[in-house]
This record gives structure tokens, sequence and C-alpha cells, in this order.
């Protein structure tokens, strides 16, 4: 493909991608996990857990979309999601 | 493929917490958790080994963090952290002492000690979470409250104005100066394990929904709304005027964030007294972060 750019290390560059662990009794239901993941990869449950609340789970087709940026580990006040990196994809 | 989600007993943050507590008390859609789980993130990446860290709190919702870490921590009375950590720290200099605390015990009734614990330069990190009112004993107003912000003391409006924290700090003599968001969890995390590598008295207020005392009466809405208001309105700007920091929290109101302040000034140390040898810090601390930029001098 002439004259198409392509960064030089491509064969080595990698997406990092995360599992989602969840503890749904700990969930309060404030959606911060939800609506500020940058690849949108949770979503309510349809199930509420003891105290009520609809706490996240994996949107389907979205199992492989977690970049593992942490955030939700970090913005969830009640300690109930975080991920943990795995074999990462290459491009 | 990945499985979808793994459902699990226990967190990862979990060791650095006294989890036995779960679930905390804090109201859905309140910034402390976020807050709380910054600072126990920076002491993992401060370098400085956990059983050198101490938390003290005063009262408060915030108040409560020092009930829920894992590390050496005393839940002090209202306002009186600041003497209580000053007094840890002098008698036993190894520890590194931060306290954890809100508004209103840091600013009203613990105005003075954070006055004179700033202007002698103690080596102590100060967090304070800023909610905009007294959470803990109903949404009172407090010296954070925004001018015209509703609460249940002022039906009308607040009359007057708030303090400028980083401003007063920052005038006080406090050698960092930062202030960040609840949702802005990375720069506060990092400006969090900076200020507790940073010898001084350094300071960091988090600005923190509260849904119940302040979110709801000023029409800002459950806590999610209150960070996406955050997300929209916020703007970092390391080297803003600190006397343009003031907080109105209106629709359309800006909130300038940063790392305003770095600079070095003698460490209160008592006449006659050596700081210990091993405290040089260059053996047990990691550089400073370069991504943590602030102006020098003021
Ligand atoms: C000597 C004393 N006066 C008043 C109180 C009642 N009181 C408890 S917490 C609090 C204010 C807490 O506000 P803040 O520090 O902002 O913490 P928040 O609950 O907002 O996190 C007050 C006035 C008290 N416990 N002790
Ligand atoms: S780590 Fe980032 S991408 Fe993955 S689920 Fe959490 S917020 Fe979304
Ligand atoms: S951030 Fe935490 S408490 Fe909020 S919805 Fe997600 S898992 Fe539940
Ligand atoms: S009253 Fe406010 S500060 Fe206290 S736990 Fe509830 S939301 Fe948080
Ligand atoms: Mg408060």
């Amino acid at each position: 493909m002439a004259g198409v750019r392509q960064p030089l290390e491509q064969s080595v560059l990698t997406t990092p991608r995360g599992q989602t662990y969840i503890i749904p009794q700990r969930c309060k239901g404030c959606r911060f996990c939800i609506d500020f993941c940058p690849k949108d990869v949770l979503e309510e449950s349809t199930d509420i857990n003891s105290k009520g609340y609809h706490y996240p789970v994996v949107s389907a087709g979205k199992e492989d979309a977690c970049v593992q940026c942490t955030f939700c580990t970090l913005v969830c006040p009640e300690f109930a999601i975080y991920t943990e990196e795995i074999e990462p994809e290459t491009l | 493929m990945c499985p979808r989600e793994i459902v699990v007993n226990e967190h990862k943050l979990d060791p650095i917490l006294r989890s036995d507590r779960l679930p905390h008390i804090w109201c859905p859609g309140c910034g402390l958790g976020p807050a709380m789980a910054c600072f126990a993130n920076a002491i993992q990446e401060s370098g400085i080994p956990v059983d050198e860290h101490v938390c003290v709190s005063g009262i408060g919702c915030t108040g409560r963090v020092a009930g829920y870490l894992n590390v050496d921590s005393f839940h002090t009375t209202h306002g009186r952290a600041i003497p209580f950590a000053t007094g840890l720290k002098l008698s036993n200099p190894d520890l590194h002492v931060t306290v954890f605390s809100g508004d209103g015990d840091l600013f009203a009734i613990g105005g003075n000690h954070m006055l004179h614990a700033a202007r002698r330069n103690v080596d102590l990190t100060v967090i304070c979470v800023n909610n905009f009112n007294y959470g803990m004993t109903g949404g009172q107003l407090g010296p954070t409250t925004p001018y015209a912000a509703k609460t249940t003391t002022t039906p009308y409006g607040n009359p007057d104005g708030p303090l400028n924290i980083p401003h007063l700090a920052a005038a006080l003599g406090a050698v960092f100066v930062a202030r960040w968001t609840v949702l802005h969890v990375r720069q506060l995390q990092k400006a969090i394990a900076f200020a507790l590598q940073k010898k001084g008295f350094t300071f960091v207020e988090v600005l923190s929904p509260c849904p119940i005392g302040f979110g709801r009466p000023n029409d800002l809405g459950d806590g999610l709304e209150e960070m996406s208001f955050y997300r929209r309105q916020s703007v970092v700007d390391d080297q803003a005027p600190l006397d343009s920091l003031e907080i109105d929290m209106s629709k359309d109101s800006t909130l300038v964030l940063g790392n305003f302040v770095d600079r070095e000034r003698p460490v209160y140390q008592p006449m006659g007294t050596e700081p210990p040898a091993h405290r040089d810090r260059s053996v047990i601390y990691q550089p400073a972060d370069p991504e943590v930029k602030a102006r020098e001098a003021l």
C-alpha cells in the first residue's frame, strides 16, 4: 500500500486489555463507572442486589472492549468494581 | 474472548482498607469514596512503606476516612485534627502524617489550627474534601458554601462569599497547593502522592459531591449529575491567578483546577533539635513527579 503512512513499530504496538471484576453486593447504583467508562463497557444489571441497586455488568458484545484504563476502579465510591490487565492483543 | 464480568467477594484495594467495615456509611453518589480510593492508591504509589503512614481526621462524613483506611489512624474531635497531627509528627518524626478532613472541620471550627500549621510549615499533608457544606449534620452553611447557595441554615441563599481555599493555603505558607475534583481521579492521585513525598506543609483541596446536603437544594442533581458538571465546567490551569480561584457552582460557572504552588520554605523544626538522620528523603522518596508542575514563587 504505497503512500499510506504507518507507525514504524506497528508490529509491536499493543492496546492494553482488562478483565472486569465486580462485587455486586457492595454497589449503591451511582452509575459513575457506567457513565464515565471511556469505552462504554458497562451497563446496569437487570437483577438487583440485596440493597435494591442495579450493579454494573459488561454489556453484550463488549467482552473485549476494556482498555484497562482503571478509571472505574478509582471512581467507584464503594470499592465494588476493578479490572486486571490481561494479555494484550497485537494490532 | 474474555468472560464478561467476573463476580468476586474482595476488591484489590481491600488490603489497604478495613474492608470488614464496608459498606461504608456514605450516601449513594457521595464523592468521599473516590477521594479515599485516590488517597489509598497514592499511599501505595508514594513509595513510603504503609507502616509509616498515619491518617488523622476530625469529625464529619469526611472524618470517617480515618476509620476505613487500614493504616494507623486517629479520629479526633471536631476541628482538632491538625494539632493532633502536629503533636504526632513532632514526637515521632519518622511518621508520614496526613490529615484527611472536611471543609467545615478544617476551615470553620479548625481554621485557626490550619493557619498556624501552614505558617510554621509543619511537615504534614492536609487533604480537605470540600463538599460546600456540613454534610454530616444535615447540610448547613459552611465557610466554603458559595454565595447565594441554599443550605438548611440559609434557605433564602447564602449572603456570604466562600473562602478561596487554595489562595488562603498559599498565603499562609503551604509549600504545595493543589485542587482537583473526585472525577479527576488520576490527577488527584498524583497530586496526593506528590504531596506525601514533599517535605513541609502540603495541601490538596478535593471538590466532591454531597448530593444529600448540597446537590439537592442547589439544583445540582444527584452525584452523577454533579460529576457531569465537574466534567463540563472544569478548566485546568496551574498558573491561574490565585485570587481568581473562588468557587461559584452556578450553572455556567467555571471550576479552575490544578497544581497551583510548589515551592520551598524551611520546614518546622524545634530549636536545638535535628531532624533524624534517616529522614534523608532521597533514600525513601521517589523522584518528584515530572507531571506535577506548579509555580515556584508567589
Ligand atoms: C465541638 C463540636 N461542634 C459541632 C459538632 C457537630 N458537627 C459534626 S460534623 C460537623 C461539620 C462537618 O462538616 P465538614 O467538616 O465539612 O464535613 P462533611 O460532613 O461535610 O464531610 C459539625 C458542625 C461536633 N461534632 N463537635
Ligand atoms: S478499566 Fe476503563 S475501559 Fe475498562 S471497564 Fe473500567 S473504565 Fe471501562
Ligand atoms: S461506581 Fe461502584 S457503586 Fe457506582 S454503580 Fe459502579 S459499581 Fe456501583
Ligand atoms: S451527607 Fe453528603 S458528605 Fe455525607 S455521606 Fe451523604 S453525600 Fe456524602
Ligand atoms: Mg463538608
